[in-house]
């Protein structure tokens, strides 16, 4: 099940020869129409709230003004990764580009993928079909990406007029969210898919709050005990907001493989949990 | 489509044998075996929870069975789902449109599901709203629709890949008599044009009205197989003659009703008289001096074959 991510990976490149074994392996489970799923939310978008879908957008964004440029002026510089002096604002909107990216891909695949599981019935439709759990798993993770990177792009542009993007690396930062919204995306749709009730739904705000505050987002690690420290590196959103404060001043070292590392770890546990999930629910 | 003209053996869509689905000490299906030939409109007749719906659920692939093989056009619907289902038009128990989208655009996207292209599914939407008498419903939202209307797209839906067998699970529960019969118009259409009906029912009348062939399940086994009329000669009387005594009376007015037609069933609220000719029968009820409050003869139907078979009255 490891390798499920496999075949999506390097289904641009179209090897006709390994697709014959492929299908084998993958028979019950994908039909190579990702693109259907990804069609539906599109279209599905029209009628959505966009209210909802704005204030996901807004919300790091009223923090880094809030943050950054009020507290940012008691707090005055602080030492970035490179050890270099940089403004407060500068500091903190990396950690809130990873929370961004975070909450868009949590929001997308956790009380979405919800609502469609238990009310609207939609997979159920949809496996009724050709499609398989993997083409819907990755349908639904990629949609939640689109957002992801929607509102990554957005932030990035608040923080270029806010004059907060020193080097040109801070572009990378873009598709870093991607990454970190993807890792997000498919663990948030596998945990959601054991979720019966919408009181069993805050649990995922119990666990993200905490997450949002503590993962060294408005303060180094260095305050926490060593304890904490390890508790926080466990988590998923201290590699992100760490990846992307590199990123932010171009300063590279060998944890940035561990943070990237950790990401593509989680992507792939996250994209097998959902697709046994499905399957395990709907094809039961 | 295979036409009538074709000679030798049937060609079978559907071969089930000993079918068994257990969820963990209950068993829904119980090692039922079946054929199905293309293009006849095939039954499966039972209370609820007989193990109708699950018998579905597995020939579309989406219930993995216990044991028993099945081949869905020479396919095992577990090893190649995503290919048996594209054959396949799944009509379920429960409407599950998609109502974040409007009419027309839930049978685009689901024939966007089968991987069919936008060149195709235009005309063939349009087409099948015509089909559904939904083309000025095309822009409505999905819940502005009526129940009947709900089902109707829901067929439409289920023929966008063109499907050589549509399953359709009660297919008419919960609608209008009307809108019942608009429903079975199409269904004979479609049986028309070659396609396979699988249809589950608990109504009796909908059985005779659509099938050709059923099978009567009960606690997930087959206890009779064949035509409507076959089956009625098999396990009833030509006629019924239903007395009515009043409630107080009809469980003790057995006895003296002996010996008249060839068999007696007494329900909580009437008597039912099975013989070959009814009024005869209701002629020698009142030679005996017995005076029913009502009384109807009417012809056998699959509820009096359901009622001889599973000994199931409302009695028990």
């Amino acid at each position: 099940m490891s390798a499920l991510a496999g075949p999506y990976a390097t289904d641009a490149a179209g090897h006709a020869a390994t697709e014959a074994a492929r299908n084998r392996r993958f028979g019950p489970l994908y039909s190579r129409n990702v693109r259907a799923v990804v069609a539906r939310g599109l279209m599905a978008t029209k009628s959505s709230n966009w209210m909802v879908m704005l204030s996901g957008f807004f919300e790091p964004v009223l923090y880094l003004i809030s943050m950054g440029v009020g507290l940012g002026a008691i707090v005055g510089a602080v030492q970035g990764p490179g050890g270099q002096q940089i403004s407060y604002a500068a500091y903190i909107a990396p950690a809130l580009l990873a929370v961004s990216a975070m909450n868009g891909a949590v929001y997308d695949s956790t009380w979405n993928v919800f609502f469609k599981m238990n009310f609207a019935k939609l997979y159920q439709g949809m496996l009724y079909t050709s499609l398989g759990p993997i083409d819907v798993a990755m349908g639904e993770i990629f949609l939640a990406l689109l957002r992801g990177a929607m509102y990554a792009t957005g932030f990035t542009a608040v923080m270029g007029v806010m004059g907060l993007i020193t080097t040109p690396w801070a572009v990378l930062m873009i598709p870093a969210a991607v990454l970190i919204a993807f890792g997000f995306a498919s663990f948030g749709m596998g945990i959601t898919s054991f979720m019966k009730t919408f009181q069993q739904m805050d649990w995922i705000n119990f666990v993200m709050l905490p997450m949002f505050l503590f993962s060294a987002t408005f303060y180094p690690l260095s305050v926490y005990p060593q304890g904490i420290q390890w508790l926080i590196q466990a988590m998923p959103l201290w590699h992100g907001v760490e990846l992307l404060r590199q990123i932010s001043v171009g300063a590279f070292t060998p944890a940035t493989a561990v943070h990237i590392g950790y990401y593509l770890v989680m992507i792939v546990l996250g994209v097998a949990l959902t697709t046994g999930r499905l399957r395990r629910l709907f094809l039961k | 489509m295979s036409s009538p003209a074709e000679t030798g053996p049937p060609r079978y869509v559907i071969t089930a044998e000993n079918l068994t689905k257990s969820y963990g000490d209950v068993t829904a299906v119980d090692g039922i075996s079946f054929r199905v030939p293309a293009g006849e409109a095939f039954g499966l007749l039972g209370p609820n929870g007989a193990g109708k719906s699950t018998t579905m659920k597995m020939i579309g692939g989406v219930s993995q069975r216990t044991s028993g093989s099945l081949s869905i056009m020479g396919l095992d619907p577990e090893q190649h789902g995503p290919e048996v289902r594209a054959h396949l038009g799944v009509v379920p128990q429960q409407d599950n449109l998609d109502e974040e989208l409007r009419v027309r655009d839930n049978l685009l996207v689901y024939g966007r599901y089968f991987g069919l292209p936008m060149s195709y599914l235009r005309p063939k939407a349009d087409e099948l709203l015509e089909f559904a008498q939904l083309t000025d419903k095309a822009k409505s939202k999905v819940d502005a629709l009526s129940g009947g209307m709900k089902r109707r797209l829901t067929i439409a839906r289920s023929l966008i890949n063109e499907p050589r067998i549509l399953l359709l699970d009660e297919p008419t529960t919960g609608l209008d008599p009307q809108a019942r019969h608009i429903l079975w118009d199409r269904l004979f259409r479609l049986k028309e044009q070659g396609v396979t009906l699988i249809l589950t029912t608990h109504y009796m009348d909908e059985a005779e009205q659509l099938c050709d062939r059923l099978i009567v399940v009960d606690k997930g086994r087959i206890m009779a197989e064949g035509s409507p009329a076959s089956l009625i000669r098999e396990y009833s009387t030509r006629e019924v003659l239903e007395l009515r005594f009043g409630s107080e009376r009809n469980a003790t007015i057995g006895a003296e009703l002996e010996g008249i037609g060839e068999r007696i069933e007494t329900l909580p609220d009437r008597v039912l008289i099975y013989a070959h000719d009814g009024e005869a029968a209701l002629e020698q009820v009142s030679v005996r001096g017995l005076r029913p409050v009502t009384s109807l003869v009417r012809r056998s139907s699959l509820e009096d074959v359901f009622l001889r078979l599973t000994g199931r009255s409302l009695v028990d």
